[in-house]
């Protein structure tokens, strides 16, 4: 599924898009702290954090995750969103929870 | 930057300034877009460049900066950290997933998880850290290419 699709299934807002919008997701990870994301999230992951800043966006590239979930209507602070647009990193947003994002992202690509 | 171009070998050289979270991962970035140019695999690439960028996020957090140098030939990767900070005082209790040092303002950035120095271990194939204690830590990290 794409990180399109997975956004209109799940009723995502687009915070970055463009081109990286077409790229697949094929699983998905939830977590804030940096380094575990970067040592666990599998290359095609939704990552669902509440970290807007660039330094996720670096990891988001790193760790070549389909796209970023902000939760909780976690804001992309200017900086991440440059990062974003420049690296073509999809980020999605969301106000619901973690938890219940995942539930969705799950049932949208049926884990 | 490059440094040099021998046959079958490349040499980078990158500054890494200090408490400058902006430019933190600048170095591990471009060595990424090297490595895809160059054909490197996908595992390869994200190996080295995520074990790279968490010893940049390091030097960045703990010794004010530092340098770093990547030596790409078609066999295997060398990435070396060097940097003139405070040094590590128990290398073993730092190798523990977990533990951590960094500062509050640090782990509200996401970092400080603890996990910098064991995923450079998981990733490559070899890791070698120098330290001394209030003179700096040099650590070089191989990751070989099947």
């Amino acid at each position: 599924m794409t990180v399109k699709e997975l956004a209109e299934a799940c009723g995502f807002e687009i915070a970055n898009g463009g081109d990286a919008l077409d790229k697949t997701v094929t699983g998905g990870y939830c977590g804030d702290l940096l380094s575990w994301v970067m040592g666990r999230a599998s290359a095609g992951s939704a990552w669902i954090t509440v970290m807007g800043n660039e330094n996720a966006i670096a990891v988001a590239v790193l760790a070549e995750v389909g796209c970023v979930i902000l939760a909780q209507s976690a804001e992309l602070d200017g900086q991440a969103a440059l990062r974003a647009r420049e690296n073509n990193v999809a980020v999605l947003k969301s106000g619901k929870g973690a938890f219940e994002i995942a539930v969705n992202v799950a049932g949208a690509l049926n884990l | 930057m490059i440094e040099n171009d021998k046959k079958d070998e490349m040499r980078f050289h990158y500054d890494v300034p200090g408490d400058d979270f902006t430019h933190a991962g600048e170095a591990s970035g471009n060595v990424k877009k090297v490595l895809k140019q160059l054909g490197f695999s996908p595992d390869v690439i994200r190996r080295t460049t995520i074990s790279m960028y968490e010893g940049e996020i390091n030097m960045v957090i703990h010794a004010g900066g530092g340098e770093a140098k990547a030596i790409i030939t078609p066999e295997k990767i060398d990435i070396f950290l060097i940097d003139n900070g405070p040094g590590i005082p128990d290398v073993n209790l730092a190798m523990q997933e977990g533990y951590s040092t960094a500062p509050d303002k640090i782990r509200a950035l996401g970092f400080g998880a603890g996990m910098g120095l064991p995923n450079m271990k998981k990733y490559t194939d070899d890791l070698e850290i120098e330290t001394v204690v209030g003179k700096g830590t040099t650590v070089h990290m191989t990751v070989k290419v099947d």
